[in-house]
């Protein structure tokens, strides 16, 4: 789907991420729901409703480019390919989530998909991507890997020694901030001296800029550039701008802010202006599209249902993989002591 | 056989495993061009290039997360921390990232890395120079952690610190760079993960690592001298650790000490003394005794940094205490 050079193309281009956007409302839906049923594995979960703009970046990356995520980074890695049943059965802590119900909601990560790991220390996952970006220039791999975090990273210190690194020595790497507005209950302007993160970017040498994630045709177009730039050793900065439509995490009902904004801000709603687009530009009627939503709601219904009948991982697997498994496994507790007590 | 230096061996250990995989990058301040601030990396960047010798910015959180993104996707990187007093800075790359990405990605993500860095006492480089801050590693499962002694050591146990599938912390110690010492470039002491028994005894076992194994084996001579007969174990992997050599030793010799550099409370010396205990209780005729550094930060004047650590002299002081033979000054 990338670089379309014909309209057929590029129309179905815009379709399919309306498509990608909508599977990633009905996904987080379904976490949602998950969590109230309390069949969610964590207590902690950070939806990416109003985020789904993100589409217009994750369209312009390449197969086989690889990327990290922050904690609210579902969206990001379904728009990467993401199976959603292995997703909701690892956010519900099943043998056969992704991550073998050791990571959850926060931890998911896909080496077949590029996925270096979604990440739950704020900016841990930036630096990553620049020594990513350091094995794909001496491997000649024509690869690029972009870090995705939040605002609340651009207040991390290791974001600007990253940012550095990677335009010091010209890495194929693109830092994507997807500027929600929040860190948690603080809004930016209270975490911020300058909100011109671009011209942060730009200080340090990497190409920048900011797209309207409210529009995930303009996202794209921005994005396209920056990953061009990138795969030519100029790597880059994009701002994607979007409002948080939920709390912080799912117990969050978001005291801190007003019923007027919390309105205005989903106005700014992706999906409700793809959809007009769409039909404005006769590419889809409203007709298509209610059947396209439909098809995205019972694929995560059925996905959910699946998920949630996987079986739940064996208490021995509790000692794998913390290290190689050629070597052996941590000693279990209760084998060391009967060790000592047997003696 | 021939002899060589600490430092010599460890810089013969990256250019033969450099020369033999090429995905062994070097990144760190001042590892290039500058030869690494002790020397280990001198002429490296000529032999290798800029691209696998890469000088970094003083960025250490940013230079292990560099690290741990090359070693996800291909490279070998070997991050060096200029001093593990700066461990500070980058414990949640190392501690969050490299030591749990195997397992919170339900082990599909490995972090084959080396972390090479620096500590101890010796050159009155004061509180932020001068630490030996293993236990920090040794608390984190997923870290593997190597500290060596000798020169052979020195080369064998980087050489296979290269090799390993999971992170490993490799902490070399400032005092012992100068070192000369037998290197035999084809035949390491020991396995990876194994303790060695450097001095068998009967009478006690002396359990140690890194430079404290010079302390320990130089109280061993003078002891000797004095009738006792003390095992001298030298650790060389903390992690994983070789439980069995040492508790082979105590269960046979019922007396020992623990001896190490870094401070005393909830240091590892208090972890090998719980699994000495739990596992030679029986045979225990004595206290284990931990032999460690002050609950101190270390002072610059030389009299002092020395005096806040095990020595020798302290050490056969203790044994000869434990073994009711002589009565220390200090304990009069």
């Amino acid at each position: 789907m990338n670089n379309p050079s014909s309209t057929a193309a590029r129309n179905t281009a815009a379709l399919d991420r309306y498509r990608t956007m909508r599977r990633i409302r009905s996904f987080e839906e379904r976490v949602g729901e998950l969590f109230l049923r309390g069949e969610s594995a964590g207590s902690m979960l950070h939806l990416s409703i109003g985020e789904e703009g993100v589409v217009g970046v994750t369209d312009a990356m390449a197969q086989g480019d690889s990327f990290t995520t922050h904690h609210r980074g579902h969206g990001v890695f379904l728009a990467r390919g993401a199976d959603p049943v292995r997703m909701l059965a690892e956010i519900a802590g099943r043998e056969d989530g992704y991550c073998r119900g050791k990571g959850g909601s926060m931890h998911i990560a896909d080496r077949a998909l590029g996925h270096l790991g979604a990440n739950a220390i704020v900016g841990g996952g930036i630096p990553h991507v620049v020594g990513a970006g350091l094995s794909y220039r001496n491997q000649a791999s024509g690869q690029v890997s972009a870090a995705f975090f939040g605002d609340g990273a651009m207040q991390q210190g290791i974001l600007y020694e990253a940012m550095n690194m990677a335009a010091l020595w010209r890495l194929p790497v693109v830092f994507c901030c997807i500027n929600n507005q929040y860190g948690m209950g603080t809004r930016i302007d209270r975490a911020a001296a300058s909100v011109d993160f671009v011209a942060r970017a730009e200080a340090f040498g990497l190409a920048g800029v900011s797209a309207d994630g409210a529009d995930v045709e303009a996202v794209y177009a921005a994005a396209q550039d920056v990953f061009a730039g990138a795969r030519a050793g100029r790597p880059g900065f994009i701002e994607v701008s979007a409002y948080r439509f939920h709390g912080h995490a799912r117990m969050d009902k978001s005291p801190y802010r007003t019923a007027e904004e919390e309105a205005e801000g989903r106005r700014r709603d992706p999906l409700a202006r793809a959809r007009d687009r769409l039909i404005a530009e006769g590419l889809a009627d409203a007709v298509d599209l209610d059947r396209l939503d439909a098809e995205a709601g019972a694929e995560m219904d059925r996905a959910l249902a699946q998920a949630t009948g996987a079986p739940l991982p064996p208490l021995a697997s509790m000692f794998e993989d913390v290290y190689d498994p050629t070597t052996p496994a941590p000693e279990p507790l209760r084998h060391r002591l009967a060790r000592i007590l047997n003696a | 056989m021939s002899e060589t230096t600490y430092r010599e061996a460890l810089r013969a250990a990256l250019e033969d495993a450099m020369d033999q995989d090429p995905a062994i990058l070097l990144i760190g301040e001042e590892v290039g061009l500058y030869g690494g601030a002790y020397g280990v990396s001198r002429g490296l960047l000529d032999r290798f290039g800029p691209d696998r010798v890469i000088d970094a910015p003083i960025s250490e959180p940013a230079i292990v997360g560099t690290a741990v993104g090359a070693a996800m996707t291909g490279s070998r990187p070997v991050a060096e921390l200029m001093y593990v007093d700066f461990a500070g800075l980058v414990m949640d790359q190392l501690a969050n990232q490299a030591a749990k990405s195997r397992y919170m990605f339900g082990g599909q993500i490995a972090v084959p890395m080396v972390l090479r860095t620096q500590g101890g006492t010796g050159r009155s480089a004061a509180a932020q120079h001068s630490q030996s801050l293993e236990a920090w590693f040794l608390h984190t499962p997923g870290l593997r952690l190597v500290m060596p002694a000798t020169v052979n050591d020195a080369y064998h146990l980087l050489r296979a610190a290269l090799t390993q599938p999971d992170p490993v912390v490799f902490i070399e110690h400032k005092g012992l760079y100068t070192l000369k010492g037998a290197w035999d470039r084809g035949r390491p002491d020991a396995g990876w993960g194994e303790a060695l028994v450097r001095r068998p005894g009967r009478d006690l076992t002396i359990v140690t690592y890194s430079r404290m194994l010079h302390e320990s084996l130089a109280a061993a001579d003078t002891l000797a001298a004095r009738g006792i007969d003390a095992e001298v174990i030298d650790l060389r992997c903390l992690n994983p650790l070789d439980e069995a050599t040492m508790v082979a030793s105590v269960r046979r010799t019922g007396r020992v000490m623990v001896v190490s550099e870094g401070v005393l409370t909830g240091g590892v010396a208090a972890e090998l003394s719980a699994r000495l205990q739990e596992l030679c209780f029986d045979q225990l005729e004595e206290p284990i005794l931990r032999i460690a550094g002050e609950d101190i930060p270390i002072p610059v004047s030389p009299d002092l940094e020395r005096a806040s650590i095990p020595s020798a002299g302290l050490i056969v002081e203790a044994a000869g205490q434990l073994m009711r033979r002589e009565v220390a000054a200090w304990a009069r």
